[in-house]
């Protein structure tokens, strides 16, 4: 009886750690994505993770003056309609999307120019303004540590796979798609750096090699120069529908904003 | 409108060694860079850092091109009594920026 007893214990014992093992493993262990941070020296992880050593905080502690700065003809701050920047939790991690109204997806920084144009009726921010990019920082930043979680809107779809097209598409004079580098090479070395795998986990980012912070926008206009392949116009909607395409492909993994890159 | 980041620790034993680290947000520009016009730019750059420990002079620096555009300077000193550490930027086109943390010796 005893004996018995102890074998049905054992096996439960054996299924909850069994089952815990699985729910690690969907955490951790099983997915082998790595986010760009995975891929620098410990140095720059460290002063990614320090928000007093992290150069885009300063970006972030910006982007929190201009929240409560009003302007435009409507003479009202983003704080004025949105109150705390706390209610822009989460929303970093879904985006692109497509705003009422729209038949087109916008990324973040085209979101919050729409506010900035149509609600406080203020003039454009130009692609890489310091103000365009501290605002998207500090909204990115509420959502550090949020799983990416593309919406579900079935008008996307299109646009999604369009931007898989242009991912997979050899292109420039060098005839190498971001596939080729991202997927089939990642982790490998070109030209003493690590080929990241391309998860836009982190952005906007304070990149070392600019000196600022910088939008996906112009990572993207980096990787395009790079392959001698001419960058798509600032307003050009080929980067909003590669970015629908990388949050996909990045769905679940941490938002780090504002990521440091070398 | 200036952008700093202080990492000071709020209190220290006396006698003890702190770090000082700050970060400053800066529109550097090198002086190298030719305008949409075709002329040079004029260099907007930090030239000079020092900190102050209630007014006495702890630490100085100089800066010069090259350096980063947003310098990240971290530093060592003795904590000998409670007060202000005072932190001040200076550089090109009269840009002046002053901080203040409070560090208590005990
Ligand atoms: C020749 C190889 C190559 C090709 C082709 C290429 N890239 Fe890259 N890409 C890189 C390298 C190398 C880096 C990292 C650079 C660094 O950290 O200095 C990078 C960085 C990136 C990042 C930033 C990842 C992070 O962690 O911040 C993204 C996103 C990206 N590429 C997307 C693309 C897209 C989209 C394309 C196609 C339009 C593309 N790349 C084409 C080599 C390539
Ligand atoms: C006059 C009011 C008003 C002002 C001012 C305003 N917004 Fe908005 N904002 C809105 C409304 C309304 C929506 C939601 C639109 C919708 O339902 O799609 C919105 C949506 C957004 C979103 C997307 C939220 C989501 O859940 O998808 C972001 C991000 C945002 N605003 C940022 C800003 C920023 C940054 C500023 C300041 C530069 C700003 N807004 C100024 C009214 C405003």
């Amino acid at each position: 009886m005893i004996a018995r007893h102890f074998g049905i214990g054992l096996a439960i014992v054996f299924i909850a750690s069994y089952a815990l093992a699985q729910g690690m493993a969907d955490k951790g262990g099983t997915d082998k994505r790595r986010s760009g941070t995975q891929d620098m020296g410990g140095v720059l992880q460290k002063m990614q993770d320090d928000d007093t050593a992290n150069p885009g905080m300063l970006f972030v502690q910006l982007g929190g003056e201009l929240w409560g700065k009003a302007s435009g003809a409507s003479g009202k701050s983003c704080a004025d309609c949105h109150g705390s920047v706390a209610s822009m939790k989460g929303v970093a991690a879904r985006y692109p999307a497509i705003p009422k109204g729209a038949d087109a997806p916008v990324d973040l920084e085209g979101r919050i120019d729409l506010c900035r144009t149509a609600n406080q009726r203020a003039g454009s921010l130009t692609s890489e303004s310091r103000e365009l990019l501290a605002l998207t920082a500090y909204v990115a930043h509420q959502s550090r540590g949020f799983p990416i979680t593309p919406p579900d809107d079935p008008r996307l779809a299109p646009f999604r796979a369009r931007g898989e097209k242009l991912w997979q598409a050899r292109q420039g004079q060098l005839n190498l798609s971001c596939a080729i580098c991202h997927d089939d090479n990642a982790g490998k070395k070109l030209a003493g750096v690590t080929i990241p795998e391309a998860h836009p986990t982190g952005y906007p980012i304070y990149r070392l090699e600019w000196q600022t912070l910088g939008s996906l926008k112009r990572r993207l206009r980096n990787c395009l120069a790079g392959i001698r392949a001419e960058p798509y116009a600032y307003d050009a909607p080929e980067y909003v529908m590669l970015d629908l395409f990388l949050m996909d492909r990045a769905r679940g993994m941490m938002l780090e904003s504002p990521g440091v890159r070398p | 409108m200036a952008n700093v980041l202080v990492n000071a620790p709020k209190t220290a034993k006396r006698g003890s060694i702190v770090e000082i680290k700050a970060l400053i947000l800066h529109p550097m520009e090198t002086g190298f860079r030719p305008g949409p016009n075709g002329r040079i730019i004029p260099r907007n750059i930090i030239e000079r850092f020092t900190a102050t420990w209630n007014g006495t002079e702890i630490f100085d620096m100089e800066m010069s091109p090259a350096i980063a555009a947003n310098p990240f300077v971290s530093f060592f000193a003795v904590a000998s009594e409670s007060g202000t550490v005072g932190l001040r930027w200076t550089g090109d086109e009269g840009f002046v920026v002053e901080e203040r943390v409070a560090i208590a010796v005990e």
